[in-house]
């Protein structure tokens, strides 16, 4: 097993996606936080446990409060909340395949394996976001 | 044996690296657990959502399951403290004289949040 080359420095793709692990790090902090501070605005302190109130958090999705005390769930299905979930999902698949790949390459020299597990990582990350996004628009 | 990059994981496992080493190791580890789960949650609200599937059900219901929320809100705030502890030190480099004082911080921080889930858990699972 050979050490895998450091790319040298400058604007190439390892350091955009160092870049992007930190900033779509803040990015899914700030979607959890606004639904978050939203969910407690709209009275969710009052009207659902704690469980539905940490499942909306991490993911704005109405199925999350379906089966909730919610009275009136208006503010909480809609487009703006859609866009919420298509924000986290950008964010957190891309940010998860990307570990992916930093993980899988610490392991690979410059080899036709790395290129392999570079083509079918893009493809994985192509097809969760795809089908995250298809349930997102249909719930 | 410090510039030998043949380790193996034993010899890797003796590595005296302290918080930060133990903090990054659960930072991959962690992260991996997430892309399988969160992948699997996915998969399986697209399969339950679209043809109503019982697979997809099967996989949501071991979502609810008390010893996999245990430990999966413990992967998910220690990758996401540690996270923020890594985007601090890394866009405040100053900070880095106190990296290792950060580790405790993390642990304290992690901590209430952890026992606030114990708490809720147990108490769901005692049906309180």
């Amino acid at each position: 097993m050979t050490s895998r080359k450091v790319a040298k420095r400058g604007f190439n793709l390892d350091y955009i996606m160092w870049l992007f692990m930190r900033l779509s790090a803040l990015a899914l902090y700030a979607v959890g936080l606004t639904g978050l501070t939203a969910a407690l605005v709209m009275g969710a302190r009052t009207q659902t446990d704690i469980s539905t109130l940490i499942r909306w958090v991490f993911f704005p999705n109405p199925m999350h409060v379906f089966s909730s005390d919610i009275v009136n769930l208006d503010g909480f299905i809609n487009s703006f909340w859609q866009i919420m979930q298509i924000t986290a999902v950008f964010f957190g698949v891309t940010h998860g395949m990307n570990g992916l790949r930093i993980v899988v390459e610490d392991f690979m020299g410059s080899t036709i394996w790395r290129t392999l597990w570079r083509g079918f990582i893009f493809f994985l990350w192509i097809f969760i976001l795809l089908v995250a996004i298809y349930v997102v628009l249909a719930s | 044996m410090a510039l030998n990059r043949k380790v193996g994981f034993l010899t890797g496992l003796g590595y005296k690296g302290g918080g930060p080493m133990w903090a990054w190791v659960l930072h991959r580890a962690s992260g991996l657990a997430m892309v399988l789960f969160v992948g699997l949650h996915i998969f399986a609200g697209f399969l339950s959502q679209q043809f109503g599937s019982d697979l997809g059900i099967t996989i949501n219901q071991i979502y609810t399951n008390w010893i996999f929320q245990i430990v999966v809100f413990f992967l998910v705030i220690f990758h996401a403290v540690n996270g923020l502890r890594v985007v601090i030190l890394d866009l405040i480099p100053a900070l880095l004289e106190y990296q290792r004082e950060m580790i405790w911080l993390e642990w304290l921080i992690i901590a209430p949040l952890y026992t606030l889930v114990l708490f809720v858990i147990i108490k769901n699972l005692l049906g309180l």
